[in-house]
């Protein structure tokens, strides 16, 4: 059977995605259009959504393997105190650009140390994703918690504020970031053979293990990727809080998964696209903004995204009467 | 009576154990009944949000919605009762709030029974609806004057003493409500045909529906009752605090589910029991109260209940990947 172009792109939940991506832009440029449109709102959507659509790509990695990683926020708290310690140490009279490089790596080490911790617990002890990382979530906010006695870090370096409050030709640097993070995941999972792998394991774990997978080590590069990435989501938050604290973005965990899923990624493994991720985000974020300015309270936005979730699903899985298996 | 040492229940109880021997050890004063009081006082929410967490892993699914149940309810309850409804006795109260989680665990049960979708996403769903809703629509200040009903609950005490060095205890009488709830849900679990119906639903949804189990009917009553269950707590947490507040709760359904899957309930469905179940949430009460007995600074908290649950489940799931390994 032939499908018209339309009838392709809605018979994909990427596709179903762009096209609500795409509605709920030109809906709230109509409802509110010198200012949804305007450079300042662009640009400030621009600054918020790429700290909590990392944590997702995040997410996406995991799930993609059947996991999950409950993790990201206490990695990602505990990767931005560690940052924030060194620079407010090591920081003299200088704006602190070289001591920002240090801490930037030390972050990200100290989120793939986590993320090793967290593969490590689920490759070699076989815990269920779910359990070794709200576990180890505790674990890492406990320690975020008692290296700064529950209070926020602050006086960082002006440097600190590049990578979350800066922008490079006029785009904004944490979107540089995201974009620079979902292309190479793209990427990483589209063309090589450790994305092979990792949806081959998801969609089937003992075919690829029949298919000699190793799967330990696959499994561990996932959640040290993991970390990683929430690690520098961490960074973004901190740089635009100016400050580091062991309870930020805790609201992100929820958000983060709900992303994930609404991106059309399959929790139990094998199937998912990071464009789909991206789109979510951005209907997301259009709709939030859009609802802010039509005077909707914030709390609505949690009320909004979780009817969005329910509405896609419903949508992704509904099959008319006769054609259910 | 022999033991098993292979349950998680014995593991998390010999936890327990040696947890208050080292506590006794370090401070002498800390077998009393006000420590046990306190206990049992700190498990009157957390026991009823661990028995309707276990229920549903027990059918096989996860669901992170109760708190925001919980939270609505103690809310519209608090607001309902003040405004309409302030002669009603406290045990209407109770039943109303009950009402509420139903109507609210029904929207769960037919996203999930009636449209099939995974159990997960649908909670992760109405978390943020329940929650959303509220606070955008009905309300986000704390209710600090409660409804006579609720006050009168929230003074029953059901034990009250004064120690010899002259500090007092008390027992809630909620706790008896927590007793009840789960009493009957031991005896639905393991003297009623429907609950022998959800275990054979974690077990395997597919055997489930071939001997002729009606799931869905079964699965939307798990999530009623869940409804009702967090509905209770909500009303209850809200009587012991003497305010209702919004912002409550919500957050603490990820403690709830590891509580219960410490306690040996298993995510994969099935697997759980209420003996365990209680033990778990004895033990994360006991790190929550009592861990700077221990010598252990308050801000280690997290830290310690995040190791119990890598330990608790870990090495169950270690030996069962040995056992495995053996074996092929």
């Amino acid at each position: 059977m032939t499908q018209s172009p339309v009838q392709r792109l809605v018979s994909s939940p990427e596709g179903r995605l762009a096209v609500i991506a795409v509605a709920v832009f030109v809906l709230m440029a109509a409802l509110s259009p010198d200012r949804f449109l305007s450079l300042q709102n662009l640009t400030s959507m621009a600054f918020q959504f790429p700290e909590f659509a990392i944590l997702a790509l995040a997410m996406t990695l995991t799930m993609l393997t059947g996991g999950i990683d409950l993790s990201v926020v206490g990695v990602a708290n505990l990767s931005a105190i560690v940052a924030a310690l060194i620079m407010t140490r090591l920081t003299g009279s200088s704006d602190g650009t070289v001591v920002f490089l240090v801490a930037l790596c030390a972050a990200l080490a100290v989120g793939m140390a986590a993320g090793l911790f967290n593969g490590l617990l689920v490759a070699k002890l076989g815990l269920p994703a779910i359990l070794a990382t709200l576990g180890s979530g505790l674990i890492f906010t406990g320690f975020a918690i008692a290296l700064t006695g529950g209070s926020a870090v602050m006086g960082l370096p002006a440097a600190a504020a590049w990578i979350g409050n800066s922008t490079i030709l006029g785009i904004p640097t944490p979107l540089i970031l995201f974009a620079l993070l979902a292309v190479g995941l793209s990427l990483v999972l589209t063309r090589t053979a450790f994305g092979v792998k990792v949806r081959m394991f998801g969609a089937n774990p003992l075919a690829a293990r029949f298919a000699a997978v190793n799967i330990d080590a696959m499994l561990i590069k996932v959640y040290v990727a993991s970390g990683g990435l929430a690690a520098m989501a961490g960074m973004v938050v901190m740089s635009r809080a100016n400050s580091a604290k062991a309870d930020y973005g805790s609201s992100y965990l929820l958000l983060a998964v709900l992303i994930a899923i609404l991106g059309g990624v399959n929790p139990y493994g094998g199937y998912g696209k990071i464009i789909g991720v991206v789109l979510a985000v951005l209907s997301m974020q259009f709709l939030s903004s859009g609802l802010n300015m039509v005077g909707v309270s914030n709390f609505a936005r949690e009320l909004i995204w979780g009817s969005l979730l329910i509405f896609v699903m419903i949508v992704n899985t509904w099959r008319p009467a006769g054609r259910r298996n | 009576m022999k033991i098993d040492w292979t349950r998680n229940e014995t593991l998390v109880a010999l936890v327990i154990l040696a947890f208050c021997l080292l506590a006794a050890l370090s401070d002498p004063s800390f077998l009393s009944i006000a420590t046990l009081t306190d206990l049992l006082r700190g498990g009157i929410v957390l026991g009823i949000f661990a028995v309707a967490a276990m229920l549903v892993l027990i059918s096989g699914g996860i669901d992170v919605s109760f708190t925001a149940i919980a939270a609505f309810t103690m809310y519209v309850t608090a607001m309902t009762l003040n405004a309409l409804m302030p002669w009603m006795p406290w045990w209407a109260a109770l039943g109303f709030g009950m009402a509420v989680g139903a109507g609210l665990g029904a929207i769960n049960g037919l996203l999930i029974a009636g449209f099939g979708l995974p159990t997960l996403i649908v909670t992760l769903g109405t978390l943020s609806i329940f929650r959303g809703f509220m606070l955008t629509f009905i309300g986000q200040k704390q209710i600090t004057t409660l409804p006579p009903s609720m006050r009168e609950f929230g003074r029953m005490m059901l034990i009250r003493g004064e120690n010899a060095d002259g500090s007092f205890y008390n027992l809630h009488g909620a706790f008896v409500v927590t007793v009840l709830v789960v009493v009957l849900t031991w005896f639905l679990l393991q003297r009623t045909m429907l609950g022998r119906q959800i275990y054979a639903i974690g077990g395997s949804v597919e055997s489930a529906r071939r001997i002729g189990i009606n799931v869905r009917g079964v699965q939307f009553f798990i999530y009623v009752y869940v409804g009702v269950l967090a509905g209770l707590a909500g009303v209850i947490h809200a009587s012991m605090a003497r305010v209702a507040n919004p912002f409550d709760l919500v957050g603490l359904e990820l403690s709830v589910i590891a509580a219960v899957v410490l306690g040996g309930a298993r995510l994969a469905g099935g697997h759980g029991t209420l003996t365990g179940t209680i033990l778990g949430v004895a033990l994360i009460v006991l790190v929550r109260n009592s861990l700077i007995v221990l010598g252990i600074p308050a801000t280690w908290q997290s830290v310690t209940i995040g190791l119990l649950i890598l330990l608790g489940t870990g090495l169950p799931a270690w030996q069962a990947k040995r056992a495995a390994a053996r074996a092929a």
